[in-house]
């Protein structure tokens, strides 16, 4: 630690310079606070849904190049023995699963191919496929997990049995309900991880309506909200497909 | 009347200091948008509730509610400010030597007791120190440690799977949500002593840490002749 003894006058000189110092710290701390002031009234990213400032997304897109390039499809979710998984499975959220306007005799999922063909596929020939179950920590993006024991057909199986390969070379899956109401956008490789179901099951018994009877997403490597329930309508797409959430201010990649 | 001029704190040290106070209240705030979504967490004694996090009053105070999206926003855009910073502050201190004035040292837990009991105005006298006395060698160190456990705890929770052994190294994914949670408890509690210690101590402690140093009236030496 410097010390020394130093006359009046410069003394004078040192509490000169102490005073400037003061000046540059109230300056930077009004250039840090007009900073703020400036981000914080950012028009919001969402329109008339809100969303949030540009510059936050702008952030959180770097985010997701940064994460989605570290990101492993050999690393997997953490498994668990399904004498731990809930029996009660906690409902959160019904947007797209409003089941008067739904049929669901009707049911088939619309698969839109890169080259405009449609495939209409219905749950009995997914049930064809071979099964995989998972019991696994469900994260919500509001904060809470539970270990849920889910089954159906790996994606990946799927879009081989389906010849989708040259659709696997799409960037990104957009998922949509049968009513439209809810939707989401998931990159490929989340999509392609082994874990990723086509799910019908839930504690090894067909899903129930409120967790979107006859097909969902179960995507262990996102948070709860890219979990659609009911798919209605499949696609494939280089740009990013509309997303519920990430049009109300979320993160779009949302991946662990 | 002649001046004793005591260099304290080097330029980038005040500097990342007061970068990161800033960076730091907006992780709080707006990791309190985001726990808000899911505010599960108390401190119990024999089943009564001694502390809820939070209480309702608190959160309309602080307008906290409904906002997890933009807490998420705002907390993965300042965590690379807070991260940055701080790696930046722990390289500076060990690569100019600062780290000999902050580390803990042999006696340093006994003589933090001795600090806290003059503090406390307990005692009398308070052991003899260099540029930090021990309690303060013991609080910076721990603080920087807790710096640590948060971007650990922190990436545990962001990405549990591509980082999964941080989330099995903190106990698991809930686990590591409530010790990232303590985490900021500890901040805030550190911030409340800090501040109080700083008014206490007055002035020209105060000044260092922006401009540097402490300019101490010397009175005249009247017997300095043997």
């Amino acid at each position: 630690m410097k010390e020394f003894i130093v006359d009046d006058k410069t003394g004078k000189k040192y509490s000169r310079r102490s005073f400037v110092s003061f000046g540059v710290f109230f300056l930077a701390g009004g250039a840090a606070y007009a900073g703020w002031k400036w981000l914080v009234h950012q028009p919001l990213d969402g329109g008339i849904r809100g969303g949030i400032q540009q510059p936050l997304r702008d952030v959180l897109t770097e985010d997701e190049k940064i994460f989605s390039g570290v990101f492993d499809p050999n690393k997997l979710v953490k498994e668990y023995p399904r004498s731990e998984a809930l029996r009660q499975v906690r409902v959160n959220g019904s947007e797209g699963l409003d089941e008067s306007l739904f049929d669901a005799a009707a049911w088939q999922m619309d698969v839109v191919r890169t080259n405009g063909q449609h495939l209409s596929i219905g749950l009995d020939e997914i049930k064809q496929l071979p099964k995989t179950e998972i019991v696994f920590n469900f994260k919500c993006i509001e904060g809470w997990s539970q270990v849920t024991w889910w089954g159906g057909v790996r994606f990946a199986d799927f879009a081989k049995h389906y010849g989708l390969t040259p659709e696997t070379r799409s960037k990104y899956v957009g998922l949509v309900t049968p009513d439209e109401e809810y939707y989401v956008g998931v990159d490929m490789p989340s999509m392609m991880h082994p874990q990723t179901l086509l799910c019908y099951e839930v504690n090894g018994k067909p899903l129930p309506m409120n967790q979107g009877y006859p097909l969902r997403l179960i995507i262990p490597v996102k948070y709860g909200v890219k979990h659609l329930k009911r798919i209605g309508t499949m696609s494939f797409a280089d740009e990013k497909p509309a997303d519920y959430w990430a049009e109300r201010g979320y993160d779009y990649y949302t991946g662990h | 009347m002649p001046k004793k001029i005591v260099y304290k704190h080097l330029l980038a040290t005040r500097w990342m200091h007061w970068i990161n106070f800033p960076v730091l209240a907006i992780m709080i705030w707006s990791g309190l948008l985001i726990y808000w979504a899911n505010d599960v967490y108390q401190v119990k004694i024999f089943g009564v509730t001694l502390v809820r996090f939070f209480p309702e009053w608190f959160y309309k105070l602080t307008h906290i509610p409904y906002r997890l999206s933009e807490g998420m926003a705002f907390h993965f855009a300042f965590m690379w400010l807070f991260f940055v910073n701080g790696l930046l502050y722990v390289l500076y201190t060990a690569i100019s030597g600062e780290w000999r004035y902050l580390l803990p040292k042999k006696g340093t837990l006994r003589e933090s007791w001795q600090v806290l009991l003059h503090d406390l105005g307990i005692r009398k006298t308070a052991p003899p120190q260099s540029k930090y006395n021990a309690a303060q060698r013991l609080a910076y160190t721990s603080i920087i440690i807790m710096g640590f456990g948060s971007i650990i705890t922190g990436l545990a929770i962001y990405k549990p799977v591509q980082f999964q052994w941080m989330t099995t190294l903190c106990g698991g994914y809930g686990p590591a949500r409530a010790e990232h949670f303590i985490l900021t408890v500890g901040y805030v509690l550190f911030f409340l002593v800090h501040v109080f210690q700083v008014i206490r101590t007055g002035w020209n402690n105060f000044r260092a840490m922006i401009a540097g140093f402490e300019i101490i009236d010397q009175p005249a030496k009247e017997d300095t002749h043997p």
